[in-house]
């Protein structure tokens, strides 16, 4: 099993009136509940956050793409994994991940990727969302019945762009580029594992199966309501006769709170929850889905956006509800351990999408569930799916000789050690 | 009204023809053809009409080759040739209003007649058009309709969100018209026509709802400004939905072109 903790990055001074006052936390949500100088502190306490679930032995530390989002104050994944990347060694780093549509042009993406592999030393899983209809028609202007096509087109150029060796000449329909040819290249031969997350659409699955790129469901609704979902992509894994039925080729997000007890844990983590469900996820539902963004096969399916609302709201939601609904595993070590068993079970799940830090908890709540995590949970669940351990197609493949950052000779060494003739100890300092 | 297909060089394309008299190219905004649409009859009572439908919208098949404004513009270009129209009165609504306006602009020797009816394709900074792709079906009327509470009855009669087969027949038409609408539309409806204007040679007729809050009058204004020649008509009690507001008038208001 592959436990990665996320953090979504939402804004946690959300008015307590939100939901009545905005009509939502997305794409036209008021600029002036934003306040840098706070923000500040966000920032650095949610990578110290990344950077503490590093030292604590799960196997990633995750970050996504937002615009416009009171939920996610991160448009540049990519500049927080460069932070993470310098303080962090042997975890793996899933940017999950790029909406490759919106990147004019798209080798932008295969550069910073292959930066952030190459500084990492190849501890980058990339992903590739198509983006949320809310970030990608509504805040970045792409238009929804084109979105796919854009989105295929910039997937086969960044796939180029990391393994053709020598330049070449791309003429798409929407990028033409006499002289492709990136600098840097990944530190991953031929290119860094692939994560799609999606939301259903039957194309996205058979994207993934014939790719072998693993297919993640970031959901906020939690693993009961994804039953139907991932249960639709394992049918499509066995009809388009994948050769394995490997759980690493799915992935899961799943909000987890830990505490000694269930009653602590609802003690702790309720009012968080509560911000999230109710503020996080109020969005206009104008914004929820652009006319032509999913296909009609998909909507044939009757997958409808997750941020469609429910009938009669999450303002209604418990902690009951969330809980017994599955929306959140949240207790006790051992209620999270059985649920968390159910999870990867029933969706047949081998990457977990952990997501931790939930809507306004204080950092020490945060490290609290974490802690309690990594020492009481994860140790009980990675015994799952043995047969299927050594399936490293979805995973990063690091260096063996990691650098350490911030090695550089100590300053009065410097003279010293530059006039010094050049050889063992020149290169040694060069590294 | 009858509904018949014509064959292009590419695509099928599903077309209503009926009436007599000069012939008259009516293209539909992006809400389509309704069935209690009366315009149409009313307009055959004096011409004959031809009422091509964008492909994806009704029961036609999509043509996902149709990605930009040229290929909406020719596609257009191509039906009125298979329909075998010689310089037919050439009109449109909305975002039909923009393609009619792109044809007399691209192909202006082929134009003589042009009517603009409450046409999409231009934009003003100091007047922004409200995002349509992002209302639901309740939220419409106030923009689309001069009397409110009949566009609503018209809009939102028979919807029902929360049963999800209905949902789904509805997502899936809307895919396929609002879909196909957006990407001449979305996000913002221009495509750069207003550098183009200059070319039409057509005698234009530019025709407004008075209360048209979607796209207001003052399009119709800049419209007329750069159009040669052109006439502006703003009919009174009239929305965006000029069409099923006030048919009457809109069918007097074109007997401007003949």
């Amino acid at each position: 099993m592959k436990f990665t903790w996320f953090n979504l990055m939402p804004w946690p001074y959300l008015p307590d009136d939100f939901r009545e006052k905005h009509r939502s936390v997305w794409v036209d949500i008021d600029s002036r509940l934003f306040d840098a100088e706070k923000s500040h502190e966000v920032y650095n306490t949610y990578m110290d956050l990344l950077e503490y679930a590093g030292t604590l032995g799960f196997d990633g530390i995750g970050v996504n793409e937002h615009h416009q989002n009171g939920y996610g104050i991160m448009p540049s994944p990519n500049i927080i994994a460069a932070g993470l990347a310098r303080r962090t060694k042997d975890v793996a780093l899933i940017v999950l991940g790029n909406s490759i549509a919106l990147y004019n042009p798209p080798v932008r993406v295969a550069e910073e990727f292959a930066m952030l592999d190459c500084i990492s030393g190849g501890r980058l899983v990339a992903g590739f969302p198509v983006g949320t209809s809310m970030d990608t028609n509504y805040c970045y202007g792409q238009i929804p019945a084109l979105t796919r096509e854009k989105y295929q087109e910039a997937h086969d150029l960044i796939i180029k762009a990391w393994r053709e060796p020598d330049p070449f000449a791309w003429n798409g329909r929407y990028n033409k580029l006499r002289h492709v040819n990136i600098w840097p290249r990944p530190v991953q031969k031929p290119n860094p594992p692939i994560h799609i997350p999606g939301g259903g659409s039957v194309e996205t699955y058979d994207f993934c199966i014939d790719n072998t790129y693993s297919y993640s469901y970031l959901s906020f609704s939690g693993y009961i309501r994804g039953k139907a979902l991932m249960q639709g992509y394992w049918d499509r894994v066995a009809a388009r006769n994948a050769p394995d039925t490997s759980p690493y080729r799915a992935g899961f997000a799943q909000t987890i709170c830990v505490a000694d007890t269930d009653a602590e844990a609802e003690r702790l983590y309720s009012e968080h929850v509560s911000y999230f469900y109710n503020r996080c996820l109020h969005v206009y539902a104008g914004f929820a889905d652009a006319p032509g963004y999913r296909t009609i096969k998909t909507i044939q399916t009757g997958a409808l956006s997750q941020y469609a609302p429910p009938i009669d709201g999450y303002a209604n939601l418990t902690w009951k509800d969330l809980t017994d609904g599955g929306h959140i595993i949240a207790g006790s070590p051992e209620t999270v351990r059985q649920r968390m068993e159910e999870l990867i079970k029933g969706l047949r799940v081998g990457n977990i999408f952990c997501l931790m830090h939930v809507g306004n908890m204080p950092k020490e709540k945060a490290m609290y569930s974490t802690q309690l995590f990594a020492e009481k949970v994860m140790p009980k669940l990675r015994h799952l799916y043995p047969e299927f351990a050594d399936d490293g197609r979805f995973w990063c493949k690091p260096m063996k000789a990691q650098v350490k950052p911030g090695s550089l000779p100590r300053a009065e060494d410097a003279a010293r050690l530059a006039r010094a003739p050049s050889g063992a100890q020149t290169s040694k300092s060069m590294a | 009204m009858e509904l018949k297909t014509i064959q292009t060089a590419r695509v099928p394309v599903r077309y209503f023809e009926g009436g007599s008299g000069k012939p008259l190219v009516f293209l539909h905004g992006a809400g389509g053809i309704l069935p209690s649409d009366q315009f149409l009859d009313k307009l055959a009572k004096k011409y004959h009409v031809y009422a091509p439908l964008v492909p994806g919208y009704g029961d036609s098949q999509e043509y996902p080759a149709l990605r930009d404004m040229l290929d909406f513009t020719l596609h257009t270009l191509d039906v009125v040739e298979a329909l075998g129209l010689k310089d037919p009165i050439l009109t449109g609504h909305s975002m039909g209003g923009m393609i009619a306006a792109e044809m007399a602009a691209v192909a202006h020797n082929d134009f003589t007649r042009l009517g603009l009816i409450g046409s999409a394709g231009l934009w003003l900074d100091d007047h922004p058009i409200a995002d349509l792709f992002a209302m639901l079906p309740y939220e419409m009327p106030p923009y689309l309709f001069h009397d409110v509470e009949m566009g609503t009855k018209l809009l939102t009669s028979g919807l029902a969100l929360d049963d999800p087969e209905w949902l789904k027949v509805f997502l899936v038409i809307n895919a396929r018209q609002m879909g196909t609408a957006g990407k001449l539309l979305f996000p913002v409806p221009d495509r750069g026509l207003a550098d183009r204007l200059y070319r039409i040679k057509a005698k234009t007729l530019v025709v407004w709802g008075a209360s048209d809050k979607l796209i207001p009058p003052v399009y119709g204004e800049t419209f007329k400004k750069a159009i040669k020649g052109a006439q502006l008509t703003v009919i009174p009690k009239a929305g965006h939905m000029i069409t099923l507001e006030q048919p009457d008038e809109l069918v007097s208001a074109l007997g401007y072109l003949g």
